[in-house]
């Protein structure tokens, strides 16, 4: 039951920030992917850097249980899911938490989104025994690995230096990244830019 | 109405660090198979089964890992789904509180109207396909920008990594292809 209590406070508040962030409008994740409008990447890279240096800070301290980590496999058929991904992301402005989390704010569209997208899962799960028979979903440089090898959690490590410093200075790169990065860079200001009416 | 980058940024970052520091960390597109496992199971009730010691499918995807989804699709109260179901609520709490989305912004977007005119069908077209190919992106790739891009880096995971490069190196040439009018 807590576990239930967990998810709906964490959830709700995961897709309240998203709809606050402006992820929730498609409009806001075109001008970003189209390099117009840059706000939304820097809240996400400061997100990440933030999340980073907490979770690895705290689990230094003591205070974050290391087990609570859970790291995907890395395989070819990452980043070739990533590409279509990526794609289709453009094309209708939603990744699925985003989606469902505009559906929920009245937003037509992504209910169609939605629906495609348990299309494209339930295709995923046919044609899954092709994709694990073309060897591109085996294991790549260790599968579960972090870059660096995190004490106590149950992943190796890419590299033999402390995970948890090298999640910390990637945690900082990540704001620095944030605070770096321009607000546009595609185009100039809206007003030059905009054709005659 | 929009927070900005650094209110927004620190929040989201909290959000993601309490989500592993209770529980684990956030992921979404999983939901979208168990959701089709429910649907399938409704409709063929031999699709996901109670075994001896778990749970599992006569579809291959369901069944792996010892048949984990399978087990999530015959107990859909577990967290990670009501998690799904609670971002929506959270949604919907947070846009009324702004005072909701302008109807004419429903449908079509201001970006995709300066682009592609008022066509809703067009529109609802484009977020099908789109959702479509997320969808099926997502599950090749084992997670999506909540549990690859974002949980995945703030883990420092190799996978994280190879999912963000492969999603920006097409989503920014698509994008640039399709947005070339500012709204």
């Amino acid at each position: 039951m807590t576990t239930i209590l967990l998810a709906l406070v964490i959830g709700a508040a995961f897709g309240a920030v998203l709809d606050r962030i402006g992820a929730t409008n498609p409009a806001i994740v075109g001008k970003m992917l189209s390099l117009k409008n840059l706000e939304l990447a820097k809240t996400i890279l400061l997100a990440i850097g933030v999340g980073a240096v907490l979770m690895f800070g705290g689990q230094m301290l003591g205070l974050v249980d290391v087990g609570h980590m859970s790291v995907k496999s890395a395989y070819i058929g990452v980043f070739i899911g990533g590409l279509m991904f990526g794609a289709g992301w453009a094309v209708s402005g939603y990744c699925p938490g985003t989606g469902v989390c505009a559906a929920a704010t009245g937003r037509k569209d992504a209910l169609f989104f939605i629906a495609g997208g348990l299309l494209g899962a339930a295709a995923y799960m046919v044609t899954y025994p092709a994709w694990k028979a073309s060897g591109l979903l085996d294991k790549f440089m260790g599968g579960k690995v972090t870059l660096g090898s995190v004490p106590g959690a149950k992943y190796d490590g890419l590299m033999a230096m402390s995970g948890d410093v090298l999640g910390i200075i990637l945690g900082l790169v990540f704001v620095a990244l944030a605070f770096a990065l321009p607000e546009r860079i595609s185009g100039s200001d809206g007003a030059v830019m905009a054709p005659a009416e | 109405m929009i927070l900005n980058w650094k209110t927004g940024g620190l929040l989201l970052g909290v959000v993601f660090f309490m989500a592993v520091f209770l529980v684990k960390p956030i992921g979404v597109s999983t939901q979208f198979v168990i959701l089709d496992g429910i649907i399938g199971d409704v409709v063929n009730s031999e699709l996901v089964t109670q075994t001896e010691d778990g749970y599992a499918s006569t579809n291959a995807y369901l069944d792996k890992s010892n048949g984990k989804y399978a087990k999530a699709v015959s107990n859909p109260l577990n967290y990670s789904f009501v998690f799904v179901l609670a971002m929506m609520a959270g949604a919907f709490i947070s846009a009324m509180l702004r005072g909701g989305v302008d109807a004419s912004e429903r449908s079509v977007s201001a970006l995709w109207r300066a682009n592609f005119g008022d066509s809703v069908w067009k529109r609802h077209a484009a977020a099908f396909a789109g959702g479509f190919i997320v969808l099926y992106g997502a599950r090749l790739a084992g997670g999506c920008t909540s549990g690859h891009m974002m949980s995945g880096m703030m883990q420092s995971s190799l996978s994280g990594y190879m999912f963000t490069a492969g999603a920006f190196l097409a989503a920014i040439p698509v994008a640039m292809m399709m947005y070339k009018k500012e709204a």
